[in-house]
């Protein structure tokens, strides 16, 4: 598998603001991610995910270190829209990032932005609203729309620029439970099918189930990089900096507090449910 | 309560009206007014009202919402009628008081009156059959050339878009943060006019922060998606002119040539006196 997204040691650091002193965001975060990988980021508020993924697509340039996607470096200028083409950004509120009011005329608006041609646009408009569920909203009028399907939306706007990476930025933290579930559903059928590289940034531990490799994001730094289970495996530090396990893990852990045998890495509930059925079977 | 502002309201269709390229409507709407200043004639707004009742007709477009987006000038309408009825010199009609109605002021009343309505009621007619991106598309296109002395015309065009696209997301947030001070004990609605305008103040700040934000995040949202100003930009949905737009066009031509020929001519005069 080749690289997909790469960075060197990369801070990032704010200028002062009136009233608060000069942050450093993020201070010397190296990872690599893998084509067609799929990963969540957690870490408690203000741990600088938001500015790690603007890092990605070259809306933030970090202050040292470098950022390449695909092998080209963000901070080269003739890239700039090859690069945003290639890693699409959704973020938290839908109605932010909604620029039309006809539904088609929104997710046309990145190829729009491209040049791409009038058939083309519209046949990868179609393309894109069929791989979110959201074919038959065509024309209608995105402020009607509930919030999971306006973030379908805003996912199926990235679509069309056949992207290979996708960074969703706490895209499902303003949904209720339907709609989380249906952007999710939305976002594993685009990984699975597509093949796209996803990253997924949530304060949603159960969402991490689907990971390949989840990366604990703490002031900064990279706190912890591995599987789903090696990560909720180590619930003690990840308590210390401020997160908790996933309902599943947390049961078993209280299971095995109370005298159960049972693993405590099973993340999904599923496994979950399983390794519960085979302790008590003993 | 704010629910029922029709401003820039469109309702979908697919007549004749709908059809027609917005550029075709936006120029019909230009002529349509040169038309209506020219007239002076009582024939001549005749001839306007006709057109628009057939527009109107042709379009499906109820007559009682193109009244109701009368309301909001009812008053500047009667009070230039008014004005007009008392402050204009010429034959006396009736007089009591010191108040004088001239036979001249009754007719300026009236065709002021004619002129507004028939004014309001076009424009209104236009952004009822014409979707806002369709009517933005039509703008930038006819106003393209003026590019070429360096106006930003595709940044004025996004501009008005993303203004319209976000008129029902701010309605909303401010109904709910209406209700939220509301809650808190805010009236709105007694006192003098002084006295409600500061209760307005803490509802448009917090408006105004989340308007801000609002601009801040949509920025980055549409550098994501790769926007770079109008250069290389293509279109999903092209304009195209139609026949039918090159007939409706060369009609309303006649008709503002015919209005503004006539008027300078004087055929109306004759015609009236033909008549009595
Ligand atoms: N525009 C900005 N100007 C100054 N400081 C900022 C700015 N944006 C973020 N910060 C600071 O940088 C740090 C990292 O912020 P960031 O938004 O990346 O965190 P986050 O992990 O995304 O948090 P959250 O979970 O709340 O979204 C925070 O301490 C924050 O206060
Ligand atoms: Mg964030």
């Amino acid at each position: 598998m080749s690289t997909m997204l790469k960075t060197e040691n990369i801070a990032f650091f704010y200028p002062a603001r009136e009233g608060e002193e000069a942050r450093l965001a993020l201070n010397g975060v190296t990872l690599a991610i893998e084509r067609g990988s799929f990963v969540v980021v957690l870490g408690h508020n203000g741990s600088g995910k938001s500015t790690l993924a603007k890092t990605f697509n070259a809306v933030l340039l970090p202050t040292g270190g470098t950022v390449y996607v695909d092998g080209m470096d963000t901070a080269d200028e003739q890239l700039l829209l090859e690069i945003r083409r290639r890693v699409g950004m959704v973020f938290q509120n839908p109605d932010n990032q909604i620029v039309a009011n006809v539904v088609e005329e929104d997710v046309a608006f990145a190829p729009e932005n491209l040049g791409v041609p009038t058939e083309e646009i519209r046949r990868r408009v179609d393309d894109a609203l069929a791989a979110v569920g959201m074919a038959k909203y065509v024309r209608h009028a995105p402020h009607l729309l509930s919030g999971g399907q306006k973030q379908r939306i805003a996912i199926a706007g990235v679509l069309a620029m056949q992207p290979d990476c996708i960074v969703l930025d706490e895209a499902t933290a303003m949904l209720d439970p339907i709609g989380r579930r249906e952007v999710l559903a939305a976002i594993e059928t685009l990984h699975r099918d597509k093949g796209i590289t996803v990253i997924l940034i949530t304060h949603h531990m159960n969402e991490a189930e689907h990971a390949d490799r989840v990366l604990v994001l703490n002031d900064g730094k990279l706190a912890m990089d591995g599987t789903p289970r090696e990560v909720f495996s180590r619930a003690d530090e990840l308590g210390a900096i401020g997160l908790a396990v996933p309902d599943t893990v947390a049961l078993l852990r209280a299971l095995r507090e109370g005298g159960l045998d049972v693993a405590t890495d099973a993340v999904t509930v599923e496994a979950c449910s399983e390794e519960i059925a085979r302790a008590l079977a003993h | 309560m704010l629910k029922d502002i029709t401003l820039g309201q469109f309702f979908p269709g697919n007549t004749l009206a709908h059809r027609l390229d917005p550029r075709t409507k936006l120029l019909v709407t230009v002529l349509y007014i040169v038309a209506l200043f020219s007239a002076r004639s009582l024939w001549g707004y005749a001839l306007l009202a006709l057109v628009l009742a057939i527009s109107v007709r042709v379009s499906r477009v109820k007559l009682r919402s193109l009244l109701r987006g009368l309301k909001p000038v009812l008053f500047i309408i009667a009070f230039t009628a008014i004005l007009n009825l008392f402050y204009t010199p010429g034959r006396t009609l009736v007089s009591f008081w010191t108040l004088r109605i001239t036979y001249e002021g009754m007719r300026t009343a009236v065709t002021m009156m004619l002129r507004i309505m028939l004014l309001i009621m076009g424009t209104f007619l236009l952004t009822y059959t014409t979707s806002p991106i369709r009517l933005t598309d039509g703008m930038e296109s006819l106003l393209s050339p003026l590019k070429r002395i360096k106006l930003p015309v595709h940044e004025l065009a996004m501009m008005m878009s993303i203004s319209l696209r976000f008129i029902p997301t701010l309605i909303e947030e401010t109904d709910k943060i209406m209700s939220a001070q509301k809650a808190r004990g805010a009236d709105f609605e007694s006192g003098n006019l002084f006295h409600r305008a500061k209760a307005l103040i803490p509802m448009l700040v917090p408006l105004f922060i989340s308007a801000f934000r609002r601009a801040d995040e949509l920025a980055t949202a549409m550098e994501c998606r790769c926007y770079h100003g109008g250069e290389g930009r293509t279109k999903l949905n092209v304009l195209r002119y139609e026949a039918r737009d090159y007939l409706v066009l060369a009609f309303f031509l006649a008709l503002a040539v015919g209005i503004v020929a006539s008027e300078k001519l004087g055929v109306p005069a004759r015609l009236s006196a033909l008549l009595v």
